[in-house]
Parts: C-alpha cells; structure tokens; sequence
C-alpha cells in the first residue's frame, strides 16, 4: 500500500501464531470426529441395525458427518492458514487479536448449534446448508467479522503486492458470504422456535440450492485450499510458484466460471433445459482453469522433483494436487447429461465426491498442517516423517478402496436401474439394486477406515511433536540425528495450549 | 498492451480486487436465477396442484426433520426406465409450494415423487416400524417411534400464515382452521364432519386414520398423511391431450 519498502526493516514481525494453534488443534479434532462419523454412518449402509432411533438414523447423521468434515474440518483448516499466510505475506501481525479470537470460539459455537440442530432434528432440510435461521444468522455474525479482520490486515499490509494466495482465500471468503446469504434467506415460522421456510420453493430453490451447493465446492472447498496450495507449496518445496501469467489467469477464469456450473445437479429434473444446458457447458469449460490451478502447483516442483522423493510432506501436497486434478476431470465428465442420466442418484456422485474431498482437501490439508505443527510449535520438523509416509499410504490406500467400491456400486446401481428383460419389462426391483451394494458398502467402509486410522496416526504424531519428542532414527537436513527439545515443563505448557 | 500487467493494479489495491471478485461472481449465479422467477415460463398450467393440507404440512416438516431427503428424491426424470419404475416425470408445478424443494440428490432408496396411494397405509406404517418386515434387504432406518409421538398441530396456524408471507396460497380462513382441520384430517370419515376440510382443499383430501391408533394423531398420522398426497394432485388422465411441452404450449 502507501509504506514505503525501504523504510521496512526486514526483522520478523510479531505475528499472532496463537490464534493460528487454536484453529490448527480445531482442525484435527474436527477432521477426526467428522470422519468418524463417516465411518459410521457408511457402516450403517452395510448393516442398518446400526440406527438407533431417533437420534442416530442415517438421515440425521448424514449432515453431521457433510457439516463435520467440510465446515468444522475443512472450516477450521481454511481459518488457521489463511490466518497464518496472510499475516506471512503481509509481513504484518493479524488485525485484531479479540476479533480473531472471536472469530475461534464463534466459528466454535456454531458448529455446535448446528450439530445439536441436526441430531435433534432441527434442520432446514438443503444439503450442506442444512442449519436453522438462529444458527445462519450466528454464522454470519462470525463470518463478517473474519472478513474484517482479514481485510484490515490487508489493508496494514507492508507488501506493496498482495500474494496470490490471499486473492483466492479472499474470494473464498467474500463469495462464502454471498452464497450463504442468498441460499440462507428464510422465514422463521416463530421467533421463539427453531423452524423456519426457504424463502424460496420448488424449481428456484432447488437452483439456487445448487447455485449454493457447487459453489461451496467451489469457493469453500477449492478457491480456498488452492489458497493453501500456492503459499505451503512453494514454501515446502523452496520454490516459487511455476507462472504467475497463469495463476492470474486461471484465478479469475476459475471465480467467473465456477459459478454457473451449479444446474448440472439438475439435469433431467423440472428445471427449464437452458439452464440444465448453461451448467453442463460451464461445468466443462470449468475443466481447463481447474488444471490450469493443478498444473501450478505441482510444475512448482520443476527442478526439485527430487525432493517428492525424499519429503513425505511435500508428497501429500502433490498427491493431493493429482487427486485435484483427477476429481475436475470427473466432474466435467459427470456433467455431461448423457453420463449424468446415469451416474445421477448413484454412488458414483458420492464416490466423486469423496475423491475430491478425501484425496484433494484431506491431503492438502494433511500436508499444510505437517507443514505448520513444527513451525508455529518452533520444533524443527514433525515427531516422525516415518510416520507421515505411514499416514500418506494408509489414507491412500483407504481412497483407492473408497472410489473404486463406489464406482462400481454405482455404475452397477444405475445400469441395474434401467435394465430391461426380453419382454421390456424393467428387470429388477428396487431392493435388489439395494441389496446388490452390500459388499461395496463393505469395502467403502474399510476405506474410510483406513482413512480414519492415518488421521490418528497424523493425530499422534503431532501430539508427540508439540511434546517435543523427536522419533529414533530421525535426522535433520544435513543428515545429522534430531535431538528432542523436551524440557518437561516446556512439554506441558505446550500440551496444555 | 498487456492485460496482465494491469493486474497489478489489482493487487496493489485490496479493495478494488475484493469488488472486482463480487462482480465476477454475481454475474452467473443473476443470469440463471433471476429469469426463473418469471414463473410462468418455468412452472407449466396443470390442474389440481393445490397447497397442502395442515396435516401433510406437518408430514412434510417430519420428512425433512428426519433427512428423508438424504437417501430418497422427489424427482422423476423423463427418461424411459424412470416413467416404467415410478409413473409420470415430475412437473415443476408439482413441487412448487415445498419450501424448500424435496428433489434429493441420491437414491440409496427408490423415489419417492409418486409414491402417494401406492401402497396402503396399514404398508407404510409396517415399513417405517421394520422396513425389512414388509421389503427384506431394504437398508431403511427404522421409525417405530413416530407412532408413539403426538404429531406437532398446535402452532400450525402460524406455520400457514408463514407459507403466506412466501406466497403459498393459502386463505386466511385455511389459517384459523388450521389445527382443526388436521384433527379433522387424522380421523376416519365415518366420526367426523368433513364438509370444512374438503371446502377448503377439495374433494381428493385423504380424511381418514391414517396409523391404525384412531386414539391420538401421531406423529405417523402426519408423515403417512404427507407421503399418501406425494405426486397424485395432478391428475394425468385428465391431462393427457394436453401437451405439457412448454416450447410448443406457450402463448
């Protein structure tokens, strides 16, 4: 902005970490609540006495296990390196220390409220936006707030430029914002009760239902973590971002783009075909700034290759980038109507989904928060990298079941579903497509296992880093052992934090 | 000149950059959304779509209280083996009083849009109870307790007036008989006067005891009350020769 550069010293600033550790411990937390929940509400699909009613049916649980995962988990993630990054970037400590701790415990509380809602059966019924008005409006407080802290940091920035990284986390922000506010409109039945309508019915709320849905994709769940991507990358890597001609490009095509691709959830329903045939061909043009994001990232590593081979962190990072890559190559796939009239209603969409959101927003937050834990915990390096290369294969290998079992159940669902007997009667009934998913749902849930037991492994080796230990056999750039900076008092202020 | 250096004019100023990300944004969600409010392009003219009853209101409210949506749609694509499966595809007009929309995402049980006087009551309230005792390999939760809740009629009335403000069309009068008419609804025709329902909502109101317990309105009164109506408003014999195509239908 105005300071001038020459007048900066160049000392580290006093940056707010504090604030960044309390949403680095939220983020695991969350992300281990919320897969389990996972894990067991995919288990309730192999073996349905698992419900108990009333409270823990699969129809109640399901948004907890969405909320759980992409809000808290994802939510949390998005919090603490977006905090982090832009005060890095910015050289300059965050805006507002009560803010931004408001913005902790708020984001906190109404993760709570609407978790509560859902298991109580206080829900407005849309996917991934499923909070009553109480919960929205509490949210929007929180939200208003965390923009505001962002941008007065930016605006006390002492980089002239601002970094790539804060455009995508401050559209990530500003659009959340657009979105939740639009889809959210509804009016309370009473205001002392939780109840309320959509303002909206029918063939408008379900499009601006999608309109809200994709784009919490697109702006919760990529413009922000591509966010992540352009700052741990490079940084971990020792790097600088492949193009920054491309960044510039595939930013703004991305934002534009993303946001038309909603109606392709809607193909073949009530919703009038111009615009079922905007989102399809949207969705499709999305496939080009998607890899455009990928290809940056990981072309950063042109002329470091080497080190994939050596840092396991680094290697979630990229792995997470193939996995981005793949699942934007699948949707646009998916879109299309005549593959669409398939794979909808499916498993298939749920098996897209989770290659997304296990392989690319599991992964790059993984490799962010491995980044992270040692640096604001001033360890040099995590506990163990042995350890991280462990958590790397086994969630990998949970992925590869979970996508594939889904594939497969869910081609077979839909081309069980229209299956036709010589006579041109349909040739099963609907239970038997059910009862055709069991041992998918079996493997499903082995995989989400599977990828639960790499987030605990994760879970303890950052336990073990914050303590201070260092693991035997670890060693340090240079190749000398790794000594362990416990000092027992050190080790349990740390913990208690 | 090359527009990329320009670019550095945006993230020099923050402010301008955060308006320029709202612009670029907005501009595809307003081309979509905004010509759909034109209803009358959107939603096709068919007789007997009418809102519902306070009781199935009530179903409704249960259905999404208990994430029915999660694992059923209310959608019938036009495509072959979807009219064989589930009848009719779905008209617009069908859904446009549900606020919001039950389309669904995801058919882990079958489709739920024509669902409606398929099977007998004496089936849904079995099914909800034990799904496997009456579909085996079906992987549904089960609900046994609804029968044993007291379905939730008392503010109905400000749940009408509610729908009102959105542009349901309901009366004022459909307002303040609200809970009677669900009583009215719940209870079998031959203990009841029903002549203020049906004038109200017309002569295909399903009046009767719907969970087998004509002792209180369950819970299961409300949410059977709900699925029984699910797509037979509309009534296609009548509607046949008519063509719904609204390219060819309009003006």
């Amino acid at each position: 902005m105005t300071t001038d550069i020459a007048n900066n010293n160049r000392t580290t600033p006093d940056y707010n970490y504090d604030i960044v550790k309390l949403f680095v411990l939220a983020t695991i937390f969350w992300g281990v609540v919320g897969m389990s929940v996972g894990l067991f509400i995919a288990l309730q699909m192999a073996f349905p006495v698992l419900n108990v009613e009333p409270y823990l049916t699969f129809g109640r649980l399901r948004p907890l296990h969405t909320s759980g995962v992409i809000f808290a988990f994802g939510g949390s993630a998005l919090f603490a390196t977006s905090y982090y990054v832009v005060q890095r970037t910015c050289r300059v400590r965050l805006w507002s220390d009560k803010l931004s701790l408001f913005t902790f415990w708020g984001y906190q509380l109404f993760i709570l409220m609407a978790a509560l809602g859902y298991v109580t059966g206080v829900t407005q019924g849309k996917e991934y936006a499923e909070p009553e008005w109480y919960a929205d409006l509490w949210l929007t407080v929180v939200w208003v707030v965390y923009l505001l802290v962002f941008m007065m940091t930016i605006f006390k920035r002492k980089e002239p430029h601002l970094y790539v990284a804060n455009w995508f986390f401050l559209a990530f922000i500003i659009t959340v914002a657009v979105l939740h506010l639009g889809n959210g409109l509804a009016l309370p039945v009473d205001w002392r009760f939780g109840k309320s309508y959509s303002a909206f019915a029918g063939v408008q709320s379900a499009m601006i239902q999608w309109w809200y849905g994709h784009n919490a994709v697109g702006f919760f769940l990529t413009a922000g973590f591509l966010g992540m991507v352009y700052y741990f990358v490079p940084k971990r890597a020792e790097r600088p971002v492949y193009s920054y001609r491309l960044s510039i490009v595939h930013f703004w095509s991305l934002i534009f783009i993303y946001i038309w691709a909603g109606p392709h959830h809607l193909h073949y329903t009530a919703l009038p075909d111009w615009a079922q045939t905007l989102g399809m061909t949207f969705s499709i043009m999305l496939w080009m700034p998607s890899w455009g994001g990928m290809i940056n990232g990981m072309m950063t590593l042109s002329g470091a290759w080497d080190k994939l081979r050596k840092d396991p962190v680094l290697r979630f990072m990229i792995v997470a980038l193939a996995f981005y890559g793949m699942s934007t190559f699948e949707g646009p796939l998916m879109s299309i109507r005549a593959v669409n009239s398939l794979s909808h209603y499916t498993d298939w969409t749920i098996g897209h989904v989770h290659s997304g959101a296990l392989g690319w927003v599991g992964f790059i937050t993984f490799g962010c928060l491995y980044y992270l834990v040692p640096k604001l915990w001033k360890r040099e390096e995590v506990y163990s990298l042995k350890l991280v290369n462990l958590h790397l294969w086994v969630a990998t290998l949970g992925i590869v079941l979970y996508i594939t079992a889904m594939w497969v159940s869910g081609i077979m669902q839909g081309l069980m579903w229209r299956s036709y007997n010589d006579l041109g009667f349909l040739n099963f009934s609907f239970v038997e497509s059910v009862m055709a998913m069991h041992p998918f749902y079996l493997i499903r849930a082995l995989g989400g296992l599977l990828f639960l037991s790499g987030a605990l492994i994760m879970s303890y080796n950052f336990y073990r880093t914050i303590k201070g230990d260092v693991a035997e056999g670890e060693v340090d750039k240079d190749g000398n052992p790794r000594q362990a900076v416990n000092t027992s008092k050190n080790a349990q202020l740390q913990a208690a934090e | 000149m090359n527009p990329l250096k320009n670019h550095a004019f945006l993230e020099k100023h923050s402010l301008v950059l955060l308006i320029a990300i709202v612009v670029t944004v907005l501009i595809g969600g307003i081309i979509e959304i905004i010509p759909l409010f034109r209803q009358e392009t959107v939603i096709e003219k068919v007789e007997g779509v009418r809102p519902y009853t306070p009781l199935e209101l009530a179903g409704y409210n249960i259905y999404i209280r208990e994430g029915c949506y999660n694992c059923h749609s209310q959608q019938i694509r036009p495509l072959r083996d979807e009219v064989a499966r589930y009848g009719h595809y779905s008209l617009a007009a069908e859904s446009m009083y549900d606020h919001p929309f039950q389309w669904g995402s995801k058919r882990t049980g079958p489709d739920l849009a024509r669902v409606g006087a398929k099977y007998s009551d004496e089936w849904h309230v079995a099914h909800l109870v034990n799904p496997r005792s009456v579909v085996p390999g079906s992987i549904m939760p089960t609900y046994g307790f609804l029968l044993k809740n007291s379905a939730k009629l008392y503010d109905l009335e400000d749940h009408l007036k509610a729908q009102k403000t959105l542009g349901v069309p309901y009366s004022d009068e459909m307002a303040v008989w609200a809970v009677k008419d669900a009583k009215v609804q719940a209870t079998d025709l031959d203990r009841i006067d029903s002549d203020g329902i049906i004038s109200r909502y017309g002569e295909n109101v399903n009046i009767r005891d719907f969970d087998g317990n004509p002792k209180f309105i369950s819970e299961m009164d409300a949410l059977i009350a709900y699925l029984q109506v699910l797509g037979t408003m509309v009534d296609f014999e009548v509607t046949k020769g008519i063509n719904l195509d609204q390219e060819e239908s309009e003006e």
